[in-house]
């Protein structure tokens, strides 16, 4: 079941998405985490965030739009209240960060490098709630090519940028993630979203507008995989509305060697650990030794 | 906190659109403190992703009950539920109330499903006190008797006048409080509308008491995750913080809470507040 992910060994190719998983602690009751492959934390900055006004996530019909505006204690705050919590488990801990402008970037990434207990970076370049910053750093390649570089020389540590969902120009994205050094890529993050309340005519996010996740999105994030995963050779981290192990294997399929649990851990907490079973009892009926022998198997 | 397979024992309409759904539990129910509330995957409603918290009213042994009224998808799927059937619960969570102060008077105030979130803290209480219920009509005054057999010395107000007072609670509460409350300390303990909660606090403030207030806001994943429930919590200095209601809370002090427009107006409803980001 183990993959290496750009240089993080996993014992197996389940890990939790940013956002949905808190820092650790707050789902160690409910699992073991030291069966997860890896656990990738909320998105950390420079300084404390505050985030968006309430109401903040909103259900939709098989999804979840949030905005909650990047809320975080900032990087001192997370290695002072999370790392010594995180170091006890025998799970690598990737650290999703973002900044507003390439140099805060740099500073987190300088920040973690010298912390010990943290296996890898996950660039976010395309979370929709922060309206300066990030957004632009997805749209626009260049600004891309320019942070993942950016981080890239601040790092020693396994890098990876995360792609915004992007229908005409994801596999450009994927190669200059490539291009500049990146040790792997993940998508997709949430896809830009709203929701009215007709009775009151106004938007019932408090930002307005978020990020939808969950179910709804998976077809289109399994589609974004695997035109990524053709275009580069450093492995793909597939996230989108995966709830099951069935949902799993397609991303890998698509070409993604580890996949990531979102909102199906607010549904269901168990569902990671779900996942790694059922992978294993695939591998088991299809007579593989190794997930590594089904990424990228699509027949086509 | 565990997550667990329950099992329906007993469900009925109790009147007033509330029903009660007494559930097999036996690794939360044990665990439960008054105040904390069970995060309920709803069962046959699969385009749903999110869980609904719901306080949990009685306990006894391995059984949990709740009381919910049916206000939308979730709660109207909720009520075909039959014994027997399965249902995953997420609990004990939340940080509830705590155990009323013995040299003050208890003074429960509640509307709506905030009768059910007071129960154990009445049943657990060694000293008895005064209990306010308010509600449309009579038949939104829930588990009344409940409380009166424990020895609570209950007060209504209804809407309409159909038990009680006529009027809201607060004010058969004010009367109290001008004949009783200059010998007796109160110490508040509430669960119900904002605008309920907001009266009651701004009365201890004034009075120089305390103010237990179980605040209702939306919920994704109940384990303190996913930020969305979160508080404005005062600091010193007029400075704020978030606090999220299924960690720290739901039960805050009164002298704790920020409250906002958009808290007021209730938070089912988008925000009546400037929609730009916070700044730091
Ligand atoms: C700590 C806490 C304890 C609660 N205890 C009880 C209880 O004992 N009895 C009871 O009847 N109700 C209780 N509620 C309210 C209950 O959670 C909602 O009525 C329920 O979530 C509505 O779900 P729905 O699918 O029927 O409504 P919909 O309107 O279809 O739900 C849409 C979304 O909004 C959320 N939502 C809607 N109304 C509320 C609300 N008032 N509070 C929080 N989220 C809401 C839902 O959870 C869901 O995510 C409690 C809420 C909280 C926060
Ligand atoms: C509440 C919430 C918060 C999130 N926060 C972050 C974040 O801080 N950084 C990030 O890169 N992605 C964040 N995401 C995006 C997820 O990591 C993931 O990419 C997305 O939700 C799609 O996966 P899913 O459908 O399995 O949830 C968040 C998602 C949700 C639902
Ligand atoms: S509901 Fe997720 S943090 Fe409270």
């Amino acid at each position: 079941m183990s993959v290496d992910l750009g240089g993080i060994r996993m014992k197996n190719p389940v890990m939790t998405a940013s956002g949905t998983f808190g820092y650790g602690p707050e789902y160690a009751d409910l699992i073991d985490l030291n069966a997860l492959g890896a656990i990738v934390v909320k998105g950390i900055s420079l300084h404390p965030v505050k985030g968006n006004p309430p109401p903040r996530t909103v259900e939709t019909a098989s999804g979840l739009i949030n905005a909650i505006g990047l809320q975080n204690p900032g990087v001192d705050g997370f290695i002072r209240e999370y790392v010594p919590f995180l170091r006890r488990f025998d799970t690598p801990v990737i650290v999703n960060i973002w900044g507003r402008t390439i140099e805060e970037y740099e500073q987190v990434a300088e920040r973690f490098d010298a912390t010990d207990g943290i296996a890898g970076l996950e660039i976010n370049v395309s979370c929709p709630n922060i309206k300066e910053g990030s957004c632009m750093f997805s749209s626009n390649i260049e600004m891309f090519r320019r942070v993942v570089a950016a981080v890239r020389r601040k790092t020693k540590r396994p890098m990876i940028p995360k792609l915004a969902p992007d229908h005409a120009h994801i596999a450009d994205f994927a190669k200059a993630a490539e291009a500049c050094g990146a040790d792997a890529i993940s998508l997709i993050n949430t896809l830009p979203a709203m929701a009215i309340d007709a009775e009151t005519r106004r938007p019932i996010l408090g930002n307005k507008t978020g990020g939808l996740s969950g179910p709804a999105i998976k077809p289109v994030a399994v589609k974004q995989v695997w035109d990524a995963a053709r275009a580069v050779r450093i492995p793909v981290v597939g996230i989108g509305g995966i709830y099951s192990a069935t949902d799993a294997l397609e991303f890998i399929i698509a070409g993604a060697t580890a996949v990531a649990v979102g909102t199906a851990n607010f549904t269901q907490p168990s569902t990671a650990l779900e996942v790694v079973e059922g992978l294993r009892s695939y591998l088991a009926r299809h007579n593989l030794a190794s997930v590594r022998d089904l990424v990228g198997s699509l027949q086509t | 906190m565990k997550l667990e397979e329950a099992r329906v024992l007993d469900h009925r309409e109790i009147g007033g659109g509330y029903r009660l759904l007494k559930l097999a539990a036996p690794a939360i129910s044990p665990a439960v403190q008054p105040g904390q509330f069970v995060h309920v995957r709803v069962p046959h409603y699969e385009t749903a992703l999110l869980r609904r918290p719901f306080s949990v009213y009685k306990t006894e042994g391995s059984s949990l009950s709740i009381l919910y009224k049916n206000v939308g998808r979730g709660t109207a799927t909720l009520t075909h539920l039959q014994p027997g059937d399965s249902i995953s619960l997420l609990g004990p969570l939340g940080h509830g109330f705590p155990e009323p102060a013995a040299e003050h008077v208890p003074v429960l105030v509640a509307g709506g499903y905030g009768m059910a979130a007071l129960y154990l803290l009445a049943r657990n209480a060694t000293q008895k006190g005064v209990a306010f219920f308010g509600g449309r009509s009579a038949q939104d005054i829930l588990c009344a008797d409940e409380f009166t057999g424990l020895g609570w010395d209950l007060h209504t107000a209804t809407e309409d006048g159909t038990s009680g007072y006529k009027g809201l609670v607060t004010e058969p509460l004010d009367a109290w409080l001008s004949a009783e409350g200059k010998d007796r300390t109160p110490e508040f303990f509430a669960c119900g509308p904002n605008g309920m909660l907001q009266a009651v606090g701004e009365r201890a403030i004034r009075g120089g008491w305390k103010a237990w207030l179980s605040m209702d806001r939306n919920m994704g994943c109940g384990v303190g995750a996913c930020l969305t429930c979160v508080q404005k919590i005062r600091q010193e200095e007029g400075s704020w913080q978030w606090k999220r209601c299924c960690k720290e809370g739901p039960v805050f002090e009164a002298r704790e809470i920020v409250w906002d427009e958009d808290v007021e107006a209730g938070n089912s409803k988008p925000a009546s507040t400037p929609n730009a980001p916070v700044k730091m």
